[in-house]
């Protein structure tokens, strides 16, 4: 194993028009380890995940994959993509096709897997997050947190190095989060490296090895969970928490 | 029971009822009429009927088989069009120009001078190698204004399909292409069956244009059979064929946007 970063930021900025969301942001995760972004809502963390998966062209700065770099000119977006998974917050899955097609549809046309390998990686899969019963139906007979945990799959399903996480649990019902955070749980420990933006605190406190608090496009603070959640240095982190505590959430 | 308008048993009664005192009265009022006795000899004569049913229905043949043609056709060009409309970045700007001025013209021209420019037109160049069969040209010219109009309703297809969609594919490390394929259009096409065959009613009678180049198609035919018997009916009968054409197409076009609506509701609405 190299000791390169599992992915590295350097200086990331990037606009939207006249918008600054990104303002020069550094961050380095380490193979296995998880990372959560908190952050009030507009403060960069899902800018910042569509820009490592080049979903979004960054404007200045690096990212690195792997020790190599993803953000230069001449590089294969596509083959970028497929060893970094993400997850999106309204799940996306795509409604004209079976659970199993969702999972199997990337491996055979982005890996050229033929159908039985990539049809023998997604049960598995589907298996070990109880979504076997699933395979032939389609998204729209799922409940969300199914969906979601089928999106999972799907991401997981091209093996990627590293899963990016945009607030994966913000549109579901309160009662459906705890099967998709379960799922998140069992990844991280089975070694996954993770960067996962949230509004779930308690979540972040108990999950991540590290987290970073986000605000107005810059990492202001970031350490262990513990440290940030119980005794945050800065001024905006313990005004962001306080307003987390006042609403219940943490 | 909501084609019928009301619920159950009584409200089919009340539609059969209205639609008897309906038929009723036009009957009546169009049969005395003062000039309805001619106009029955005149529109309504049956050995003459007899007569057209053993040519036209022949002719109209070549409408249907102008149309399954020109249909295949517009489908492929009306996507080409709309794909390269959707051409992202600078670098397509005039690939896109053109694909708009294209989509412009040919809805701005009246068919029928389409029809006539190629039809005339075209083969009067006298180029190697370029047919000069009237019917050939017919076909060219409906394949070039339909595709026009199908690939808006293509275009309006793919943009309604949100683009979290294809940020979903391309994520997955699918290329721009693959997206397009595998899960843009596939939702796309899904969403515009209705218009489409909506178009498609509107090109079956448009075949009859053809006739204006030559080929005895039914139109001509009846305008044929009109001249040597001095009697209007072939042209219902041929009005009759058309309809019967078109009619299975509107109730599949009917069946497909209930069933939709349907979907929609069940899903809870929009997403």
């Amino acid at each position: 194993m190299s000791a390169a970063p599992a992915l590295a930021l350097e200086g990331v900025h990037k606009s939207f028009g006249r918008n600054e969301v990104l303002r020069g942001i550094d961050l380095a995760l380490a193979s296995h380890e998880v990372v959560c972004l908190i952050g009030a809502s507009g403060s960069g963390k899902s800018t910042l995940l569509r820009c490592v998966n080049l979903l979004e062209p960054i404007d200045a700065g690096r990212i690195a994959v792997g020790g190599t770099e993803i953000t230069e000119p001449r590089v294969d977006l596509n083959a970028v993509r497929r060893r970094i998974g993400i997850v999106f917050q309204a799940f996306n899955l795509f409604p004209h096709m079976s659970v199993l097609r969702n999972v199997t549809l990337a491996p055979t046309r982005a890996l050229g897997l033929s159908r039985a390998e990539a049809e023998g990686r997604a049960l598995e899969l589907l298996e070990r997050f109880g979504l076997a019963d699933k395979r032939d139906e389609y998204p729209d007979r799922l409940s969300g947190g199914q969906q979601q945990r089928v999106a999972i799959v799907r991401a997981l399903a091209m093996r990627p190095e590293l899963m990016l996480l945009d607030e994966v649990t913000s549109a579901l019902d309160p009662e459906l989060v705890a099967e998709v955070l379960n799922v998140v749980r069992e990844l991280a420990e089975s070694g996954m490296t993770m960067l996962i933006a949230t509004h779930e605190m308690s979540f972040a406190r108990d999950i991540a090895d590290r987290v970073c608090f986000l605000d107005a496009g810059l990492i202001l603070e970031q350490g262990d969970p513990e440290e940030i959640f119980t005794a945050p240095r800065e001024p905006r982190t313990q005004q962001f928490l306080q307003r987390i505590i006042d609403a219940g959430r943490l | 029971m909501r084609g019928w308008g009301g619920s159950g048993g009584r409200g089919v009664l009340v539609a059969l009822g209205s639609t008897v005192v309906f038929a009723v009265v036009v009957v009546l009022a169009v049969s005395n009429a003062p000039g309805w006795p001619e106009v029955r000899r005149q529109f309504f004569n049956g050995e003459v009927l007899r007569e057209s049913l053993g040519v036209i229905p022949e002719a109209f043949l070549l409408n249907v088989r102008i149309f399954l043609i020109a249909e295949a056709l517009i489908l492929v060009l009306a996507l080409v069009i709309a794909l390269v409309r959707s051409l992202p970045g600078p670098v397509f700007f005039p690939l896109r120009a053109l694909a708009v001025a294209y989509a412009d013209f040919f809805r701005g021209v009246p068919t029928i001078l389409v029809i006539y420019l190629l039809g005339f037109g075209a083969p009067a160049l006298e180029i190697s190698g370029v047919p000069r069969d009237a019917l050939f040209w017919g076909v060219v010219a409906l394949v070039l204004v339909y595709s026009a109009y199908v690939s808006e309703v293509y275009r309006a297809g793919i943009d309604s399909v949100h683009p979290s969609q294809e940020a979903a594919a391309r994520s997955l490390g699918l290329t721009r292409g693959q997206a397009l394929r595998f899960v843009v259009l596939p939702q796309a096409v899904r969403r515009v069956v209705p218009p489409l065959l909506n178009d498609f009613i509107g090109l079956q009678k448009d075949t009859a244009l053809v006739a204006l180049l030559g080929p005895i198609e039914a139109f001509r035919q009846s305008q044929i059979e009109v001249a040597s018997s001095f009697n209007y009916t072939p042209y219902i009968v041929t009005a009759l064929l058309f309809v019967l054409l078109t009619v299975p197409l509107a109730r599949l076009t009917d069946w497909l946007v209930a069933r939709d609506r349907r979907r929609l509701l069940a899903a809870g609405g929009l997403r």
